[in-house]
């Protein structure tokens, strides 16, 4: 016990001497979950469009004072031409086009019936979706009150069937992204500082040739492989307390569950990501090895394929398989589950257990790989 | 000039290190792979919830209107509201349908029906396409029970406004067209940002730096010889993303080959510079690691607009966005290889790399030197 306490001591006397680590350790995590809390969102909203209008009548403006009010349009500009809308569509000035015909009010009032054409930007795919989505209804429903009001006065007051939909948003009432994505970021932060810390803490030693010091110590395997991982566990709590604290406080995210058990299963996920930088250090030499690979092999398939930004069933079959042995996919239900839903250990424990099994079986190779390698 | 033995050197160490080598240059290749084949954001395949409180021939039909789409799939159909709450919670399902008892009465006897849509909000995204979805299979429905009702009385239904709804620069709406071109980004951020970084500092860590000082290389030769292998492989990366990018993807390039590349030298200059200023603060590899993940891969990640729109950003952030050269050059990226548009177009952003390129550079060198002649 001894020992380890004081290989604890060592670690945390070597990440006192290198003066920016203390600050990167507390403060980038915060100022990461920051920027990101702001940045990551996928809110359309203020689209820029730009309106040829050959019209120019009550009916055409009424069309566009509608598609104004709506709050997710703006009118970047008027043209006199439809050809001129090109060049703000190739300059990104607007993402969106609306060409309203000569005589566009007329045929509406005379019941004959008229086109409308709306040009999306689809280099951004998602937002030109979700644009063409919010112009149609838009266009819509203009169009479905000029129908309801033409059959009224021609059927004597006698109305047609209707039919209304009421939708109800739970969870997330406002549809605000950073409710979605700030649990994510947390998520995100706590892996990246755990796995590096791990894996380049270890290979450093190699690397500097300080590891053959500590090997001819009395300490043992297990007793120095748990003074290099509590200092990271210790450092992954705080992590988690900072970054919590911004996002409840600083982004009014409601955090509905439980926080013990947020902290328990915190500490599952931090299991997995120990292992995981415990074996990549196991198979590296250099600390731009480790690193690199901790990036590539750990980092990028996590948060491309755990539905932190890209939802896994729209994934092909294969890649949704493989999602299964990602363990930020199982922490990110979790974490989401619990800011947003609220729900308790009886909705998530299979996830909880997912994670445990995958950070005692990474964990206990690693520990078994770096065993065999120290002997 | 004297930079021959340094760049030997520079790539015999990389050389050395396989495994180093085939994560600059095979990973670049699996990513695009990942981002082309695996990551969308179409939403499709909703998982619906139905709660028939109604239960006639009408609502069943009404329910069938919409399964029968690819956008939601029928994964559940509840016998109680108790039941519709535990689908939501447990991610059973996206969305539910609440049909009230009244529904076909109120259809048959000319009157409003009503019905209940549950979105699980937690995905924003995902719900505001789903509440479109639902929007447009709505009025689908009440277009058909319109066209009905009028035939009944011998006329015939004439839509007052009729969309037609188009896509420029990318027809069939694949993400793989928008991700590709900002993958050029992030990759040859991580190619010299990080590898720029982490090979000078590890000179420093192990102490091979005082070796490099009593050489009779100047300081900047030093830098230079550093630097150009990352060059040599930011540029095969970025040319086996291009390759790749149009043989499984199809994404062409619509403008000029050689205004592209001269684009990514101009941005790998840049990155090169942000590496080499770490590299002058940093003094350990973990640092100097952190440090170039959190100021250039996260960002280039999130705040560049390669998946997150910077429009939609708080003033502050897209105040911010703007210090990092990722966004501009994924504008130009974007204009060259999707809308084929020339110099004309982005000339601005051209004009801001090469400044963020000159000022990284400058600063790194002038730090450099004077660490290197201490």
């Amino acid at each position: 016990m001894k020992a380890i306490r004081e290989m604890i001591v060592k670690e945390f006397l070597q990440i006192r001497r290198d003066k920016r680590m203390l600050p990167i350790v507390i403060l980038a995590p915060i100022v990461q979950v920051i920027l990101l809390g702001y940045a990551a969102t996928v809110d359309v909203k203020e689209i820029p469009l730009v309106v040829s209008d050959m019209d120019n009548s009550r009916e055409s403006r009424e069309l566009i004072a509608r598609f104004t009010n709506s709050g997710y349009f703006v009118v970047a500009a008027y043209v006199d031409r439809p050809k001129k809308i090109d060049e703000y569509l190739d300059g990104s000035v607007a993402t969106m086009a609306v060409l309203i015909p000569e005589n566009f009010g007329k045929n509406i009032g005379t019941g004959r019936g008229t086109q409308l054409q709306l040009i999306a930007d689809g280099a951004d795919a998602n937002t030109a979706n979700i644009s063409l989505g919010y112009a149609s209804q838009i266009t819509a429903g203009y169009s479905q009150s000029i129908l309801l009001n033409q059959l009224l006065k021609t059927s004597g007051g006698l109305a047609p069937p209707q039919l209304k939909v009421e939708t109800r948003v739970w969870f997330n009432p406002d549809l605000r992204s950073a409710n979605y994505m700030v649990p994510g970021v947390v998520a995100m932060i706590l892996m990246i500082i755990t796995t590096t810390f791990t894996s380049a803490g270890i290979v450093r030693e190699k690397e500097i040739g300080t590891m053959e010091q500590l090997l001819v110590t009395p300490i043992k395997p297990h007793q120095l492989i748990l003074g290099k991982l509590l200092p990271f566990v210790i450092i992954g709590f705080i992590d988690v307390i900072l970054v919590l604290g911004v996002a409840v406080n600083l982004f009014g995210i409601p955090l509905k569950g439980s926080i013990p058990l947020l902290f328990g299963l915190a500490g599952l996920f931090i299991l997995t990501t120990l292992g995981l930088g415990l074996f990549v250090s196991t198979i590296s030499h250099t600390q731009q090895q480790a690193m690199m690979t901790a990036q590539f092999f750990i980092f990028f398939p996590m948060i491309f394929l755990s539905g932190f930004t890209f939802p896994i069933e729209n994934m092909p079959k294969i890649i949704q398989a493989i999602t299964y042995i990602i363990p930020l996919r199982y922490f990110l239900e979790i974490i989401r589950g619990l800011f947003l839903k609220g729900v308790g250990i009886e909705t998530l424990w299979p996830q909880a257990l997912a994670l445990l099994v995958f950070g005692v079986t990474i964990l206990s190779l690693s520990v078994l790989r770096f065993q065999k390698r120290l002997g | 000039m004297n930079i021959g033995p340094v760049v030997r050197k520079e790539f015999r160490q990389i050389r050395r290190d396989k495994r180093a080598l085939g994560i600059l240059i095979f990973i670049p290749a699996v990513l695009l792979i990942l981002v082309g084949y695996a990551l969308n954001f179409d939403v499709k395949h909703l998982r619906l919830a139905v709660y028939d409180e109604d239960n006639t021939r009408t609502s069943r039909e009404f329910v069938n209107s919409f399964v029968h789409s690819e956008y939601f799939e029928y994964k559940y159909h509840a016998l109680s509201k108790r039941e519709l709450d535990e689908v939501l919670n447990d991610g059973t399902a996206h969305l539910a349908l609440v049909i009230p008892r009244d529904f076909s009465q109120n259809l048959l006897s000319g009157r409003q029906a009503t019905v209940q849509v549950i979105l699980d909000g937690s995905n924003n995204n995902t719900a505001a396409v789903a509440s479109g979805y639902v929007a447009a299979g709505i009025q689908d429905y009440s277009r058909k029970i319109l066209t009905e009702w009028l035939e009944k009385r011998g006329r015939p239904l004439v839509i007052p406004i009729d969309i037609r709804p188009k896509l420029w620069y990318n027809p069939e709406l694949k993400t793989a067209k928008y991700l590709v071109p900002g993958l050029f980004g992030l990759i040859l951020m991580i190619v010299t940002v990080i590898s720029t970084s982490l090979s000078v500092v590890r000179e420093k860590e192990l102490g091979t730096m005082e070796q490099l000082k009593t050489s009779p290389l100047k300081s900047y030769e030093i830098i230079i010889g550093k630097a150009i292998p990352y060059v040599v492989i930011a540029l095969i990366s970025a040319s086996l993303i291009m390759v790749l990018g149009a043989l499984l993807f199809d994404v062409r390039i619509q403008g000029s080959i050689p205004l592209l590349y001269f684009a990514i030298l101009i941005f790998v200059l840049g990155g090169l510079g942000q590496g080499l200023l770490i590299s002058s603060i940093a003094n350990s590899q973990q640092v100097a690691f952190f440090v170039s993940v959190f100021s250039s891969l996260l960002p280039s990640f999130l705040l560049s607009g390669f998946i997150f729109p910077i429009k939609s950003m708080p003033l502050v952030l897209q105040v911010v966005s703007n210090l990092q050269a990722a966004k501009f050059f994924l504008v130009i990226v974007r204009s060259i290889i999707l809308k084929g548009v020339g110099v004309g177009a982005f000339w601005e952003q051209f004009v801001y790399l090469s400044l963020f390129a000159a000022l990284t550079i400058g600063v790194s060198s002038v730090r450099l030197q004077r660490e290197l002649s201490r």
